[in-house]
């Protein structure tokens, strides 16, 4: 009797895997991976679900990880798409042509990085070359910027995130391709953009930077002035589209070649009104159309 | 016939099992060797040792572990001289003074610290303890070695009260009856006869602890600050070799040169537990030659 039970089982269970592999089979090209960036990963989220409510059969897994993360499952094939929050690096770009790969990419919304205090820091704003000394650890103590008498404590990301970079291109070098400048090897790298946010929110000390997606009521955003001027902006849409604001910049989604089938249709939908509808909601900046 | 037969089929499966923690320890070891050399070679062991900067996402990247070795020594140290006084003082504490009742109570609540998850350990530290050190030590920021050294003191204490009880009621009761016979009291009789004779194995305690605290990676991550300086007390930020693994294999591309400076990384973390773990057991092999 009990072997009788055991082989039921035995069968039922051959025929569901039997059944599900057949169907996974169909369906191989309605599966679609998408990992990366961790600043765009909310918003590549929502638009994975709003696309596939529009396609049954279509499976959107999105991770996060950091761009560097996306741009090497690109390469090792375990993703269709890969997020980004900055451009391909020539070696990257070497390193996918020795394996006979091509990125494509495609700018889908624009960030702007909002550079965090505690709320009883009195700094209001700061140039970018007072950011730029602070990152460096050139000015460690508030007062030297206008605040009270207490020492600097430096919140950044992990060097494998956008944002790290970016912020190093940006800020640290000031757009100079030349610079070797580095962030100063007393900054904390954080694990998240919350994490930061949650130290800013409980240290006076702290200052941080984090996508302008991430900006919370329980810390003050810091105004900024563009290389050169002291004329202060605050990171808004508005002003990230204007580019009056000097930290801000292109979000990407990269492809291995040029895409077909469901990754192109997924591509086109962001670029679309609707999937820049999505952008405006997640708090990113969308693109102009003169943009493209 | 039959039956013989099969006893040794099952004696070569039971041998296979055996052998397996052996052939994977080998392989790792191997494949750990053999991307680290590359590493070594194209890059050279002291600028890598004693280096002191660590930028692997620069153009050239530049990869000095100095800080990272003196970061996880320095947490480990700190986690050290909390847990080991505090776990040799529980495990006499159990296994000589509690009443029965209270022993129970304490030994399990001691095996239960052991199944916190290190994840869980760590987020608690970052809430509660990381605010708590700044305001009450009055410095920049809660995000140090000392957190650090603190949440990992959590981690390593089951093992110690643990492994320490087992070796100190392991000490003969005739050793305890002779001091007890001499006039010695009960606190000279545990420091001069039952501490003595347990030794050895407290020590293998101590090792085995510290040898999972240099390990540990998530709860360390999380609190304290990874900032990759040399730090220059036990307040300062610090990155550990762990931690720096773990937040940068995401990013790297197999085969390249900041894949296999983790990997030599790995190497040096492989290197500082051997060489614990070979203490531990020069300890507990002497520990059973005299029991």
């Amino acid at each position: 009797m009990h072997k009788i039970k055991f082989y039921i089982v035995l069968i039922t269970f051959f025929v569901i895997f039997v059944s599900c592999s057949g169907t996974k089979r169909e369906n191989m090209s309605d599966t679609m991976q998408i990992k990366g960036s961790d600043t765009i990963v909310n918003l590549v989220q929502v638009w994975a679900e709003k696309f596939s409510q529009n396609n049954e059969n279509l499976n959107i897994g999105v991770t996060g990880g950091g761009t560097g993360t996306g741009f090497a499952a690109l390469l090792n094939n375990t993703c269709n798409i890969a997020m980004a929050s900055r451009q391909a690096e020539d070696d990257e770009i070497d390193l996918a042509k020795k394996q006979n790969k091509i990125y494509k990419e495609f700018v889908v919304g624009l960030d702007g990085l909002a550079v965090l205090v505690n709320k009883n820091n009195p700094v209001n704003n700061l140039t970018i070359e007072q950011l730029r000394d602070i990152f460096m650890a050139k000015i460690t103590n508030w007062k030297e910027v206008g605040g009270e008498d207490r020492p600097i404590v430096l919140l950044s990301r992990e060097s494998n995130s956008g944002t790290h970079m970016f912020f190093k291109e940006h800020v640290i070098r000031l757009n100079d391709e030349k610079s070797k400048d580095e962030f100063s090897l007393k900054a904390l790298l954080m694990p998240s953009s919350q994490a930061i946010v949650d130290e800013i929110s409980q240290n006076p000390n702290a200052i941080g930077y984090v996508g302008i997606g991430f900006m919370e009521s329980q810390t003050k955003t810091l105004l900024i002035s563009a290389k050169g001027t002291t004329e202060f902006f605050k990171p808004t849409i508005e002003n990230v589209m204007l580019g009056k604001y000097p930290i801000s910049r292109p979000l990407y989604l990269y492809t291995n070649g040029e895409p077909t089938g469901i990754v192109k249709k997924f591509i086109d939908y962001t670029l679309s009104p609707e999937g820049q509808k999505v952008v405006v909601e997640t708090d990113f900046v969308p693109i102009t159309t003169n943009n493209k | 016939m039959n039956r013989k037969l099969i006893d040794s089929i099952i004696e070569k499966i039971i041998f296979l099992c055996g052998i397996i923690a052996i052939v994977f320890v080998v392989l790792i070891f191997g494949f750990l060797l053999k991307e680290g050399f590359y590493f070594f070679k194209d890059y050279g062991v002291f600028k890598f040792v004693l280096g002191q900067y660590w930028y692997p996402s620069s153009s050239p990247a530049v990869f000095g572990v100095f800080a990272l070795i003196i970061g996880s020594l320095l947490v480990t140290l700190g986690a050290a001289l909390i847990a080991v006084p505090l776990g040799i003082m529980t495990a006499l504490f159990i296994s000589e003074l509690a009443p029965k009742g209270v022993r129970d109570v304490l030994k399990s609540i001691v095996e239960l610290m052991a199944a916190i998850p290190s994840i869980v350990l760590g987020f608690v530290g970052m809430v509660t303890l990381v605010p708590f050190i700044r305001t009450a030590f009055n410095i920049p920021t809660g995000l140090t070695a000392f957190s650090g050294s603190i949440v990992l003191a959590f981690m390593a204490m089951p093992t110690i009260v643990s492994i320490s009880e087992d070796a100190i009621r392991s000490v003969p009761w005739s050793y305890k009856e002779g001091a007890y016979a001499l006039g010695a009291t009960k606190w000279q009789t545990i420091r001069r006869v039952v501490l003595k004779a347990a030794m050895p194995g407290i020590i293998a305690a101590v090792m085995l602890g510290i040898g999972r605290v240099i390990g540990e990676t998530m709860a360390v991550l999380m609190v304290t600050g990874n900032a990759s300086a040399i730090p220059t007390s036990i307040f300062d930020p610090v990155r550990t070799l762990t931690a720096t693994i773990a937040t940068e294999m995401g990013e790297t591309v197999r085969g390249g040169l900041h894949y296999r400076a983790l990997f030599a990384i790995g190497l040096v973390l492989f290197s500082i537990t051997f060489i614990i773990n070979f203490i531990a057991d020069l300890f507990l092999n002497k520990n059973s030659k005299k029991g």
